[in-house]
């Protein structure tokens, strides 16, 4: 019982024909899901954490505080919102070691919050510094 | 006064047609290293406005906390029942990724309270690089 082969003895091969098919599918797979647009936002860096208090000269901080109207202080005085920039500004230029320390309330809105981060970015300030906020 | 306008030899013009699979190789490439397929749902947020906003560096190094106006938290949609849980959450996400980012997607509409509480457990799990999600101001 003899099994007779009738196939000839050729190369066998992938056909290649589907490939650009498939490379194509596969870009526009990956060309639907990229999402190109990034976040944008406001980088900040928190302070390490620990109790360890960095011990500053009490000239080189200008507390700022938003109470939970959202009225801004800045060294016990209201200010409006864009008013922050060129007062933060000024003080920078008198005292480049300058730390802005941020404190809020609980019950603060963070829109107010942020347009005040917005406006120390405005003004140059890199040392910004967030405090806890008084327990109400 | 018939002007006899000698036409050139035709010839046979074609665009080369030979590199076009290495093109689109190198497309599938671009597209395939810059797609980050981790997507979360997080939750409906109407972002701040701020003008000095910078671009995320990397998508890949990103974590993303939502918080909406009702003052939910939520982590790579993972709730955040306790605010406590989070400081063991970013910690481990940060021994994975040593160069982690933050991303606060807050509502405007959001308290402080919430925001300070993060932000002191980021502290904690030493996660100290965030950014504030925010949109271009209108006009500014």
């Amino acid at each position: 019982m003899a099994i007779k082969r009738n196939r000839e003895r050729g190369e066998p091969e992938i056909p290649s024909a589907s490939l650009p098919d498939i490379v194509f599918q596969l870009l526009i797979f990956f060309l639907v899901t990229t999402t190109i647009d990034v976040d944008k936002g406001l980088d900040l860096v928190l302070p390490p954490p620990g109790d360890v208090q960095i011990e500053l000269a009490k000239k080189n901080i200008t507390n700022i505080l938003i109470n939970d109207a959202g009225q801004i202080l800045i060294d016990e005085e209201i200010i409006p919102v864009e008013e922050v920039d060129n007062i933060v500004r000024d003080k920078l230029l008198e005292n480049d070691k300058l730390v802005v320390s941020v404190k809020t309330a609980r019950k603060t809105k963070y829109e107010i919050y942020i347009k005040v981060i917005d406006q120390l970015k405005r003004a140059g300030a890199t040392r910004i510094s967030i405090a806890e906020p008084e327990e109400a | 006064m018939a002007i006899k306008i000698e036409k050139k030899t035709k010839m046979k013009i074609g665009i080369p047609t030979a590199s076009m699979p290495d093109i689109i190789f190198q497309l599938l490439i671009f597209f395939m290293v810059s797609t980050v397929l981790r997507e979360y749902q997080g939750l409906k947020v109407s972002l701040p406005e701020a003008s000095r906003i910078e671009k995320l560096p990397t998508k890949r190094h990103v974590t993303t906390i939502w918080v909406d106006r009702f003052n939910n938290a939520v982590i790579d949609d993972v709730s955040i029942k306790k605010i406590t849980d989070l400081r063991g959450m970013v910690y481990n996400k940060l021994v994975d990724d040593p160069q982690l980012i933050v991303s606060l997607r807050v509502d405007e509409r959001a308290d402080m309270g919430i925001v300070t509480d993060i932000q002191q457990e980021l502290r904690k799990a030493q996660a100290l690089r965030i950014n504030y999600s925010a949109l271009p101001t209108h006009g500014g």
